[in-house]
């Protein structure tokens, strides 16, 4: 599973590929090029002789910048990982067969534990599509002329997308204008595949391109984009602008709320769990109550004497009007008196989640109680006093 | 079994001590008694809420005099005599005129109250449970019998200050004579000038606690300063001294005068007073606050940076025998609190950790008395009580919103409700 060093990627002799050519042409799918408009190009996959010396390296300097991989390096980086996934499953003691990549993630993380901060840079086994960068295929031939009619333009796969879009524009247009002629036309609501989904942001476009965008080039093309789709389409061309959206789900949906228990007296409750800098609390809220609250066996007036905490222990249920109603117990650890009485606050609200309506609930995460505060202590960096602060600047 | 005891029940507290009465209470008898804690609500008959409450608007008071009327039903009271304070005036506030306080409080009110007094231009006190409890022993004490201690108790802000206040101004007008310590703390600690005593060389003296606390006494009991005669000559140097049969306004004078001889001058008050109670010419109340500080460490030093234990000092001695209770015809009420104390923890506020084991076992035995948070009834008086002077500015204060908030954050306690209102 070592990442295979670039420069002893396997180079095809310059003259093969015109032979392999056509073989080459099932692989495309590797190599990433422009969405549309490449249809007819039969790429070719670069093959740069680094070091035989035959090739001079003044021509195609602008593929050498960047390290390629050659087709069969990549393919020959998949069968590694397939077999090396089926041996990482053996050595887990699973079924190779059914050896999911979240399986492979799992493995890894236990065989390689790694202590560091950034998770980049842990150990990672991933299909290798994820891995090496998508680059562009050479894009001219053997004679230098570009497949593409657009290759002076400097951005192909970009005014090919824009000059296909545009011609569906003018088709839709067209269908319209034919419909209103005779009489056919109707008010279509577009609206229904523009909910749940957003546009593509500027680098997903990029990403799906291989090119250098411009932020004016991304808004002329959403709005391009957008046209379409104001007009009356057909399946081929709804099909087209689907491509150029992806799915947004409602976050609240993805809360889990849990069911009410009952403890032997049949009194409800229910709990939760909150942490907040250092300090985690747990917290068992009780249906029927007089407003008591008791931390760790102690009565809250007790605990906190400062009112601020108080205050955040008082959030939940003042914002739900559910002030006297609910008994608390609950149990903290850790950090200091601000940490402990937010920690509880979200544990509170957490547990208190099992007892109000579901939309009380997405107004309780928008106010922001559902939330882990993610606020941590900054780690204090050499050179500097602190986080921030640094030495105290001398002028000599 | 007992009358008065029937409210001392519930839960045995952790720190249970049993402890016996010997003496009988009037019709009251004491017999064995766990240490019990009560559940009762206790009123903090105080108005310790000095809050900046925002006044209410106008408007309110000149809509319809029903809701006010009712209001007042709720917060005041027309009784203002302590002595027929019973059950249906818990909650509510009674008045007690300026020129009352001025002669039975000098001193001995919470800071916090003499503010709020100032403020409202009136002194109103709550009536509540643990002082009308209180008050129903003290009217049926049997002064033949040696003098009872009650102890009032209970976490911080509760108001045991404010029901000692209440128990000192029904004996005032009971016509006892009140013999009160604001707070034994202020003797313990923060002393500027020690000097060692003039009566008995191992002890020290505090002349200017001493000079100022004879001078509130004066104020406190004027009429009985002329009629109680001394039974001992005193000495007080070459010049000066107080014969046989001198009224005590004489010694207090002295004192007063020459402050290097106050504390003498309070030891003699206490001791006279002590055996002239018991022959019946008055009755004595012994009020002192914080009684917890006879017992416990000093923060003062000897020049050689030696710390003094509270038995060296003149002032804190006395005071141990005054509270002993070996004398007739009067009662002792204590407070012991955490508020003022020294190297005691924030949270102890039980008189057994308070008074350690020395002064318990002095103590011992005596009738506990716990003050607690403010019942609904009574939490709802105080509100009206300040909605009634103007004192809650905040649109919602009257609102039951707002009301269940500050519940919430007081937790009915009232000291902090009255620190919380105070920025509303």
């Amino acid at each position: 599973m070592a990442a295979p060093s670039v420069s002893c990627g396997a180079a095809v002799p310059y003259r093969l590929f015109l032979a392999g050519r056509v073989s080459f042409a099932r692989e495309q799918g590797l190599w990433k090029a422009a969405a549309s408009g490449l249809q007819t190009g039969t790429r070719c996959q670069i093959l740069r002789l680094k070091h035989s010396p035959a090739v001079t390296t003044t021509k195609n300097v602008a593929a050498l910048r960047r390290e390629s991989y050659t087709v069969d390096f990549i393919k020959k980086q998949i069968e590694e990982f397939n077999i090396g996934k089926r041996h990482l499953a053996n050595m887990m003691g699973e079924d190779p067969e059914t050896f999911t990549q979240e399986d492979v993630d799992r493995a890894i993380t236990y065989l390689f534990p790694s202590g560091l901060f950034e998770k980049r840079a842990r150990p990672i086994m991933k299909h290798p599509e994820e891995i090496f960068p998508k680059q562009r295929a050479v894009q001219w031939g053997e004679d230098g002329r570009p497949f593409h009619f657009l290759f002076y333009t400097g951005k192909q796969s970009y005014y090919s997308l824009m000059h296909e879009a545009y011609g569906k524009v003018l088709h839709a247009e067209e269908r319209q204008d034919q419909l209103r002629a005779k009489g056919l036309f109707s008010e279509k609501s577009k609206s229904k595949d523009l909910i749940g989904s957003r546009w593509l942001i500027k680098e997903e476009l990029e990403e799906m391109l291989v090119e250098k965008l411009s932020d004016q080039d991304y808004a002329q093309f959403i709005r391009l984009l957008e046209r379409l789709s104001a007009l009356p389409c057909d399946a081929a061309e709804e099909e087209f602008v689907g491509r150029f959206r992806r799915t947004v789900t409602v976050q609240s949906k993805k809360h889990l709320i849990e069911p009410l228990q009952y403890d032997e007296q049949g009194m409800a409750f229910s709990t939760g769990q909150g942490k907040r800098k250092t300090a985690n609390a747990e917290a068992v809220v009780y249906g029927h109550g007089s407003g008591k609250i008791e931390i760790n066996g102690v009565d809250y007036l007790l605990y906190f004497p400062v009112t601020q905490d108080r205050e955040q222990l008082m959030f939940p249920f003042h914002f739900l009007d559910r002030l006297g109603k609910h008994d608390v117990t609950c149990t903290v650890s850790g950090g200091g008196r601000s940490s402990q009485a937010g920690a509880i606050r979200l544990a509170m609200s957490r547990a208190l989640c099992s007892f109000i309506t579901e939309d009380e609930v997405e107004w309780m995460r928008q106010a922001g109680l559902l939330t882990t505060d993610p606020r941590v202590r900054e780690r204090k960096k050499p050179g500097q006093e602190g986080a921030r602060r640094k030495f105290t600047w001398k002028k000599r | 079994m007992l009358k008065g005891m029937t409210r001392l029940v519930s839960r045995v507290h952790k720190n249970c001590v049993i402890f016996i009465l010997e003496q009988c209470r009037g019709s009251c008898t004491y017999g064995c008694l766990p240490w019990k804690r009560e559940t009762s609500w206790l009123d903090p008959g105080r108005f310790s809420h000095l809050g900046t409450q925002a006044p209410q608007c106008p408007v309110a008071h000149l809509d319809n005099q029903v809701p006010t009327e009712r209001t007042r039903a709720i917060s005041r009271t027309l009784e203002n005599d302590p002595a027929k304070h019973g059950e249906q005036h818990v909650g509510q506030h009674y008045n007690i005129s300026i020129q009352e306080l001025k002669t039975v409080f000098p001193h001995g009110l919470p800071p916090r109250f003499v503010m709020q007094v100032k403020t409202f231009n009136e002194a109103c006190l709550m009536v509540r449970k643990p002082a009308l409890e209180l008050l129903h022993y003290l009217k049926n004490t049997n002064f033949a019998h040696p003098a009872v201690r009650y102890v009032l108790y209970g976490e911080k802000g509760t108001g045991k200050t404010l029901s000692l206040c209440h128990i000192i101004h029904f004996c005032a007008k009971q016509d006892w004579l009140i013999l009160h310590i604001p707070d034994a703390h202020l003797w313990v600690k923060n002393c500027r000038d020690l000097l060692q005593s003039t009566y008995n060389k191992q002890r020290f003296d505090q002349p200017l606690e001493a000079s100022i606390w004879l001078k509130n006494f004066k104020t406190a009991n004027e009429r009985f300063l002329s009629q109680i005669k001394v039974q001992d000559k005193y000495v007080w140097n070459k010049r000066e001294s107080t014969e046989k049969g001198s009224p005590l306004a004489e010694v207090v004078e002295q004192g007063i005068m020459r402050v290097r001889n106050a504390t003498d001058a309070v030891g003699i008050v206490l001791k006279e007073l002590k055996r002239q109670s018991s022959l019946g010419v008055f009755r004595l109340l012994v009020a002192v606050d914080g009684v917890n500080a006879l017992w416990g460490r000093t923060t003062l030093k000897r020049e050689d940076k030696s710390p003094i234990t509270p038995e060296e000092l003149a002032l804190i001695y006395n005071l141990r025998k005054m509270v002993k209770n070996d004398w007739q015809g009067g009662a002792i009420v204590l407070t012991v609190s955490q508020t003022g104390s020294l190297f005691k923890p924030r949270k102890a506020y039980l008189p057994q950790e308070l008074l350690g084991k020395e002064g318990f076992d002095t103590l011992d035995p005596f009738i506990p008395i716990l003050v607690s948070n403010y019942n609904p009834k009574e939490f709802e008086g105080c509100i009206q009580y300040y909605l009634e002077n103007n004192w809650l500015q905040h649109e919602k204060a009257h609102t039951e919103e707002g009301k269940k908030e500050l519940l919430f954050l007081s937790n009915r306690n009232p000291g902090l409700l009255e620190r919380l209102c105070a920025y509303l």
